[in-house]
């Protein structure tokens, strides 16, 4: 079985609520949806309160290029355009709706009926899929449709769709294929045409068995060009540099973007948000996520609208238990504690995790012994020990050299740590600092080369000029004079220009 | 012996050689450098803090050296006392300083403000920042990991284990600017240390940057500005802005005078010991105003109900309440 070449974890896989089926969750009173619910610039509320709204209008803008749409996920009247505090307690605009019957826009197609023809073109896919706010539902919520269109230099070969879920409790993605296999494939063959290219693999961990199963059975089915890609457990294969290097065995260059090997890899969620949005023309307005934890009485997984609160979500699984320590938005390896429940369900939210006192408090960190173990398990192939001391003492051209910008901020340096050092943590404090140098160094070269091309054209122009002044002077007398004018006119500075 | 002859003579020929080869290359090589900022730097205290803007000792010597005159120009350190020497050497006038000190703009003790979380990551003030909005109820306040102390090269703040606040030291604070710069709340702010021409220092200051509506505000923290506009209304000299539901007070037009702080409904302006003197004198009267003044609105209630009987009393009453205001 294929896996990533480098470093690497084993964390305990932990999915009790892969058993559990989907359960639709309940709509309550009052929603609160938040308008940063993407990377990049948060969306803009373009309701305001006493706006009457329905299931998939359109109530946030987006705010900037990487921005997408922020649909309503319930219909009713808008309360009010507050601020509320996020899963990680960092202050977003939301708005706020009443909840009143459930009406849902005409132009969604509510049947169940799987739509197997794709009608719309390449470019129509792009557009439609920015205005129903799909974002990548692995957890980073990246616009799709800015990665849909990748710089014209790439050259796409095949989509990659990431059913990996190798963050240990969360089982959305592994119940999702369960439950709808087929769209998930007609939504890979939407993403294969939106890109231009006829083949996709779809990886899964090996300890999703019934999964693959199911998946390659429906591929087999009508989707001859889909492979599904059965990979051996190790976290972090869900991390797009890793999924490439364990799918097609190619490496995403240093500083370079994934679409460099050709592959465009998107969760699996994301395509069957894509399959709904283009053949349904439903909105991203729910998602499936996973309540879970040890101490949890029902772990489950929940279609749940977009601005449900996580108190509610944790209350239908059976409640906060008594000795919790944490509940972390996401998974155990790369998720988020969060402040206090009072947050509400986006659109990257994949889980709700509820950890026991004992399981989840940090143990006391002690000096590092050399040990070279987050050498051995960083996955792309760093030095997380020199890494975290250089941004603690702020050595920035070192932890420049040691490339900190190719952090992918997986934890497996700081899981591995014998000592408990907490070296994410500071390695998460000097990664932006580089990265701002590394900008504001590439935004000066910018300037400087533009200045120069400024500057040679205008010495082109005079010497442009100076030639036709040349050629006008030689033209009575008939001399080699006029073919040196010549010359010097076309073999001006050409190459440079096109830069 | 031969042998130490040889080994004598060649290690005394290389050593030649190579004096000879340094001696040129010094000339060759030689900048002249302005002998007076070997002596300028000789003054300073060579903390190398950073502190007046240039990279080190040597950085402000040479700028010095260089500028045509010493404003804007000031070793935090030295104060005034370095820069009239340096004006000495340079025999250039001194610019007037006047001696600065950080202020810790936080009263988020923990009986005023609650934990609501905990936090177990690193203990760094900036990755805390960066990972949530903090252990309590307010996102603005202080964080209490000390950044700030191990920024200090002077050992003149730490974080004091009873309000798990940062307390200054008046006296080694050099207003170097080096805390204020490490804290990722922006909490400490560099001010003037004397507002009146006291031998004791004469300070007012808002000891809070929530930036939160006043309700929230004060759920978040009990000793917190809730932006009521009261101190910029009392300020006689217009040093007191309102903006975002906080209050700030501009070290520069401050007089010191206390009235702020004796009008604050929460607490949230803070001043030095010389100027709470006045500030309780002030509250004292204004007390005894109020109490007058409940006084005067007792009678004059009195005599409304009296009014019936004897409707001559109201305007002696309606005089009287005015007057004791």
């Amino acid at each position: 079985m294929k896996t990533f070449k480098l470093g690497g974890v084993h964390p305990a896989a932990n999915k009790l609520s892969d058993k559990a089926p989907i359960e639709v969750a309940e709509v309550p009173a009052l929603v609160a949806i938040p308008m940063a619910q993407n990377l990049g610039a948060p969306s803009k509320a373009i309701v305001a309160k006493g706006d009457k709204v329905k299931v998939g209008t359109v109530i946030g803008e987006p705010g900037g290029f990487l921005s997408s749409y922020v649909h309503s996920s319930v219909s009713g009247t808008v309360d009010k355009v507050d601020i509320v505090e996020d899963a990680t307690g960092r202050r977003v605009q939301a708005v706020f709706i009443k909840v009143e019957g459930d009406e849902w826009e005409e132009s969604i197609d509510r049947s169940k009926d799987i739509v197997r023809e794709i009608k719309l073109e390449k470019q129509e896919i792009i557009d439609k899929v920015k205005a129903m706010g799909i974002v990548g539902m692995g957890g980073a919520t990246f616009p799709t449709q800015v990665k849909l269109a990748p710089p014209p230099t790439a050259k796409p070969e095949c989509v990659i769709i990431n059913a990996v879920e190798c963050e240990p409790y969360l089982t959305s993605d592994h119940s999702l294929m369960l439950a709808h296999p087929e769209e998930i494939c007609i939504g890979v063959q939407i993403l294969e045409k939106a890109i231009g290219v006829k083949k996709a693999y779809i990886g899964i961990e090996a300890n999703k068995p019934d999964a693959i199963e199911l998946m390659t059975e429906t591929a087999k089915k009508g989707f001859p060009e889909i492979e599904i890609v059965p990979l051996k457990l190790k976290y972090p294969q869900g991390g797009e540099k890793q999924l490439i290097n364990a799918v097609i065995g190619k490496e995403v260059p240093s500083g370079g973007l994934p679409i460099a090997t050709g592959a465009l890899v998107q969760n699996v969620g994301t395509a069957f948000a894509v399959y709904e949005a283009i053949q349904k023309n439903k909105p991203l307005i729910e998602r499936i996520v996973t309540v879970t934890g040890k101490s949890i009485k029902k772990p489950s997984n929940f279609l749940a609208r977009l601005g449900v609160p996580i108190r509610q979500l944790i209350d239908a699984a059976g409640g906060v238990p008594e000795d919790t320590g944490k509940i972390i938005s996401g998974g155990p390896m790369m998720g988020k504690a969060m402040p206090d429940t009072n947050s509400y369900m986006v659109k990257g939210c994949s889980g709700i995790l509820v950890m026991k006192n004992e399981e989840s408090r940090r143990k006391a960190a002690g000096p590092c012994i050399k040990c070279g173990k987050c050498v051995h398990a960083c996955p792309m192939g760093l030095q997380p020990n020199f890494l975290s001391r250089y941004s603690e003492l702020g050595m920035l051209a070192e932890a420049e050299e040691e490339r900190i910008y190719d952090c992918i901020e997986c934890g497996s340096c700081q899981f591995s740590c014998p000592a408990n050092r907490p070296l994410l943590d500071w390695i998460r404090q000097g990664k932006p600092k580089v990265m701002g140098i590394l900008r504001a160094r590439a935004a000066e070269a910018k300037a400087k080369a533009e200045a120069a091309r400024a500057a040679e054209e205008a010495a082109r122009k005079a010497r442009e000029l100076e030639a036709e002044h040349e050629e006008h002077h030689s033209k009575t007398e008939e001399t080699h004079a006029d073919v040196n004018a010549h010359l010097l006119k076309h073999s001006g500075p050409m190459p440079e220009d096109k830069k | 012996m031969n042998l130490i002859l040889i080994a004598l003579i060649v290690l005394g020929v290389i050593g030649a050689v190579g004096s000879l080869v340094l001696f040129a290359v010094a000339k060759k090589f030689y900048v002249y450098e302005d002998p007076r900022v070997g002596q300028v730097e000789e003054v300073l205290p060579g903390a190398n803090c950073g502190g007046c803007g240039f990279p080190g000792c040597h950085g402000m010597a040479d700028a010095c050296v260089k500028a045509s005159s010493l404003d804007g120009l000031l070793c935090p350190v030295g104060g005034a006392e370095t820069m009239a020497k340096i004006a000495g050497i340079l025999g250039m006038e001194a610019a007037a300083s006047e001696p600065k000190l950080a202020v810790v703009r936080c009263s988020g003790d923990h009986c005023a403000r609650p934990k609501v979380s905990n936090y177990d990551g690193a203990k760094s003030c900036a990755v805390a920042a960066a990972t949530f909005g903090g252990e309590t109820g307010c996102v603005f306040g202080c964080l209490g990991f000390g950044d700030c102390t191990r920024a200090c090269q002077f050992d003149a703040i730490h974080i004091n284990p009873e309000t798990g606040l940062p307390v200054v030291d008046e006296d080694k604070c050099v207003a170097c600017g080096a805390c204020a710069k490490a804290c990722p709340k922006i909490v400490i702010e560099i001010r003037r240390k004397n507002n009146a021409k006291t031998p004791q220092p004469k300070r007012v200051w808002v000891q809070c940057i929530n930036k939160d509506k006043g309700g929230v505000a004060r759920k978040a923290c009990a000793n917190a500005c809730i932006g009521c506009g009261k101190c910029e209304k009392t300020c006689k000299f217009g040093a007191i802005k309102v903006e975002n539901n906080l209050a700030w007070i501009d070290s520069e037009k401050c007089k010191a005078c206390g009235m702020c702080v004796a009008e604050c409904p929460t607490g949230a302006i803070h001043a030095t010991e010389p100027v709470m003197v006045v500030v309780e004198k002030l509250k004292a009267k204004k007390e005894a105003e109020k109490k007058a003044a409940a006084e005067a609105a007792a009678a004059a209630k009195a005599a409304a109900q009296s009014e019936a009987a004897a409707p001559k009393a109201e305007p002696v009453a309606a005089k009287a309440a005015p007057k004791a205001e």
